[in-house]
């Protein structure tokens, strides 16, 4: 059995009695799709066919840390509220539990580990960035918190509606086991591969013949990754600009206000038409709140660049590891021939010293050759091993590509819908408060 | 648009002769609101339409309304300023304009006259009126827009704004019941050659000594009532300098607003040459980026061009009201030059109430229609970005 069927039979377990979690079912169930706040939501996976799943609040803790020094926190309360209750009428008390940003990577960085043919979900940033000037780049922020408190509801959907992620033990225990589940994702031993994959990642390596469908892919989630970068770095910028064009016109509030003052007959119309001009400049507020949210959607989307081309990386990497064994199983017949034939057709030290020093004795070439052979024999079971595994990963990759590629068709285009009816709702209030405030202007 | 039966003059029983117009002082304004848009169509979504073109109209200074409160028939007397034209001889180089004028009046020989003039000749007749109406506010001329060296005086641009204040001045002349029956008026308007050494020796004379003692008359004359009137003007300067600083920076603003969205809608384009279902749609958003930005560089121009010189002329006017003197007086045409300056003042503070509220107006106009041609750019991107959607719908 290859590494990727085990992994996802492993996974598919049934541990649980009351959930009967398949991947395969998950996978017939990829068609039934809602759209639920404008992201593609797969409902069809068994857990969220069962689990309504929420990140409800957040809250500040303080504690010691590793290096037993004091420090604040946030911690979110995620529910799990049984699906049916909801219908029944009945509202049992959900289970809930607490956890942190932190154990939201940890879950990630597993998902990314135990995964790497699939494309996992990214988590909101961990750091404010594009922000515009009054946006707050503070951690602690009320406004960033909250975001975030979104963001990670987001990211516990996005990874229950993927038919493979969902059925997940460890996602399972992180959203019901409150203690001791990191020592159980520990235990896995997760960390130690994580460790390697990340050395022979971040190592230099040339694959001789590139899938040609992955490049593409990575170079599309490169040219992805940059121009949204673009965006919402104009965008902020754009952001910071109309809010001083709407808050100056609060000034014309107060310059009629006081212009009022002093006449008679004009003073009234002027007034109101002042009242207006605040009312403008208060309004964007709104507008630019609203507006955060789409730059959200976006940057979701930045990071799931990310993920894609982790995953072409990783199938970089799997083909390099398979051509490597293939070129030293090559390289140890060419030897075996030699061997076999006494040429020497491949420069080494071994023909050097033995031209140098004589030939070697029969047995010496006897136990030589018993040695390649073995060696030959698990060298061709590593290049099998290696090229299902190959085969298997772009299998389950790209089949997780193309859900994908749906999910962020569907996505970006309901994101640019509601973009496009954020700005009609804008130009709407806009035309409402000039109309007001002409109706002042011709009372004067 | 009419006032209805002139108003009668009001008995002095009840009141102060202080709250009785002067006769000759404009009546009370029954405009309707909303004169600015005054032909009554309406659009679809209910404003009204607002018939000035965008090449007259967004000037203010044009469609100028004074004394609305006539109606068109006992309106006698209509002049306008147009068509500049460079000539090039070989002392100098200068721009005349037409003056064109319509008239029933007896006091003119022919009812329509065709002249031109340069400037030169209406800074003379705004002279002549100083010196033969000392009595009255003469408006001013529009002097101080030139900087030699800084502007160019043969730019369209400049000349336009200048062609605008002129017709403004001679509105202001033509509508006012005293000063458009001035003799020197009438030879501005009407004469082939205007003979500027000409003029009535009597009044010259007069209009000599006089000159002196209008300065300080013009707001001396009775203490209270007229201190009244300099503290307002200072305070009203005072407002027009603060919101002439506010629409100078809300442009700034909305200038570097554009710069920004300039940079924005291309980054759309650039996204949707690698995508292929995404393609059409982010197209949409940057085509729709690129009309708000249009709008909203017309909106900032319109208000550089029209709002804020409109805004100094005013502060202009009223410095051309405050001229500081301290010659004295004769005192017995103290009462006369009062109940003059009284009615002018009526006059100026009614027409600035109209001319702002048309310029308030106009300001909200723009802001109105800026809005409109963004929200019909989005409005109809929607239905592309959803048919597709639709259509995405049914095939998966």
């Amino acid at each position: 059995a290859t590494l990727q069927s085990t992994i996802l039979k492993e996974r598919a377990e049934i541990f649980d009695t009351d959930f009967q979690m398949s991947a395969d079912a998950n996978h017939q169930n990829i068609q039934e799709r809602e759209r639920e706040g404008g992201r593609m939501v797969e409902k069809g996976t068994s857990l969220l066919k069962k689990m309504e799943i929420s990140v409800a609040e957040a809250e500040k803790r303080t504690g010691k840390n590793a290096v037993n020094m004091q420090e604040t926190y946030t911690v979110y309360l995620i529910e799990m509220r049984p699906v049916d209750a909801a219908s029944e009428g009945t509202n049992p008390v959900p289970d809930s539990l607490w956890r942190r940003y932190s154990e939201f990577e940890l879950l990630r960085n597993y998902l990314l580990v135990t995964y790497p043919f699939l494309v996992v979900p990214p988590l909101p940033e961990k750091r404010a960035e594009f922000v515009w000037h009054k946006l707050s780049a503070d951690n602690m922020d009320p406004d960033f918190v909250e975001r975030r408190r979104v963001g990670l509801e987001n990211f516990l959907l996005r990874v229950a509606s993927h038919p493979d992620l969902s059925t997940d033990k460890i996602f399972y225990s992180f959203l019901t086991e409150e203690n001791g589940w990191k020592e159980t994702v520990f235990e896995t031993g997760f960390q130690a591969k994580a460790d390697s994959r990340l050395k022979a990642l971040n190592a230099t390596f040339r694959v001789k013949n590139p899938d040609k469908r992955f490049a593409e892919m990575k170079h599309y989630g490169d040219e992805l990754q940059s121009v949204i970068s673009q965006l919402l770095r104009v965008r902020a910028r754009a952001a910071d600009r109309l809010y001083g064009v709407y808050k100056v016109h609060g000034n014309y509030g107060r310059v009629f206000s006081e212009w009022s003052a002093i006449e008679k007959e004009m003073g009234d119309g002027l007034q109101s038409a002042g009242h207006h001009m605040d009312a403008y400049a208060a309004s964007v507020d709104d507008i630019l709140e609203e507006e955060e949210h789409y730059a959200d959607q976006m940057k979701e989307y930045l990071f799931y660049a990310d993920a894609l081309r982790a995953v072409c990386r990783k199938h970089e990497l799997t083909q390099y590891e398979l051509e490597m064994a293939a070129q030293d199983l090559t390289s140890k017949k060419q030897q075996r021939e030699e061997l076999a034939t006494g040429t020497i057709r491949t420069f080494s030290l071994k023909g050097v010293t033995s031209k140098l020093f004589g030939q070697e004795t029969p047995e010496q070439r006897e136990a030589k050759l018993k040695m390649l052979e073995t060696q030959i024999e698990e060298g061709e079971e590593l290049v099998k091993e290696r090229n299902a595994e190959c085969e298997e990963f772009v299998k389950s990759a790209w089949v997780d590509i193309e859900r994908f590629k749906e999910q962020k068709d569907h996505d970006l285009r309901e994101a640019l819908i509601s973009y496009a009816i954020m700005q009609i709702s804008m130009c709407k209030k806009g035309i409402q408060v000039w109309n007001n405030a002409k109706e002042c202007f011709s009372k004067m | 648009m009419s006032a209805g039966a002139p108003r009668s003059l009001a008995s002095s029983g009840q009141k102060s002769i202080q709250d009785i117009c002067h006769p000759l002082s404009a009546e009370e304004s029954a405009l309707n609101p909303g004169s600015a848009a005054d032909t009554g169509l309406i659009l679809p979504n209910g404003t009204p339409v607002d018939t000035s073109s965008p090449a007259s109209s967004s000037s203010l200074l044009n469609r100028l309304q004074l004394d609305d409160d006539l109606d068109g028939e006992t309106r006698d007397l209509f002049v306008t300023v147009e068509d500049p034209k460079k000539h090039v001889s070989t002392m100098e180089t200068y721009i005349t304009y037409r003056v064109c004028t319509k008239t029933t009046r007896t006091e003119f020989d022919l009812p329509e006259y065709s002249v031109r003039r340069r400037y030169q000749d209406f800074d003379w007749l705004r002279n002549k009126l100083e010196e033969s109406q000392p009595t009255h506010l003469i408006p001013p001329l529009p002097e101080k827009f030139v900087m030699k060296g800084v502007v160019d005086r043969f730019s369209e641009e400049f000349v336009e704004t200048r062609r605008k204040a002129l017709d403004k001045f001679l509105k202001r002349v033509a509508d006012h019941p005293v000063l458009s029956f001035n003799e020197h008026f009438n030879a501005f308007l009407s004469a082939k050659d205007l003979n500027k050494r000409q003029g009535l020796a009597l009044l010259t004379k007069m209009g000599e000594s006089v000159k002196y003692v209008t300065g300080g008359y013009k707001l001396r004359a009775r203490p209270a009532e007229f201190a009244a009137m300099g503290d307002y003007l200072d305070l009203f300067t005072q407002k027009m300098g603060t919101i002439d600083r506010i629409a100078q920076r809300i442009i700034k603003e909305q200038s570097e607003f554009l710069m920004e969205l300039r940079e924005y809608g291309p980054v759309y384009s650039s996204w949707s040459s690698f995508e292929e279902d995404l393609h059409d749609p982010l197209e949409g958003v940057s085509g729709c980026v690129s009309n708000c930005s249009s709008a909203l560089e017309e909106l900032t121009e319109d208000m550089s061009e029209d709002f804020l010189p409109v805004l100094r002329e005013y502060v202009l006017y009223i410095e051309s009201m405050k001229v500081p003197s301290d010659v004295e007086k004769c005192q017995d045409r103290v009462e006369c030059f009062n109940a003059d300056l009284k009615a002018d003042w009526d006059r100026w503070e009614n027409n600035k109430r109209q001319d702002f509220r048309q310029l308030l107006t106009g300001m909200a106009n723009k802001n109105i229609q800026h809005y409109e041609k963004c929200l019909a750019a989005w409005e109809s991107l929607v239905p592309l970005l959803q048919d597709k959607q639709e259509a995405e719908g049914e095939t998966s």
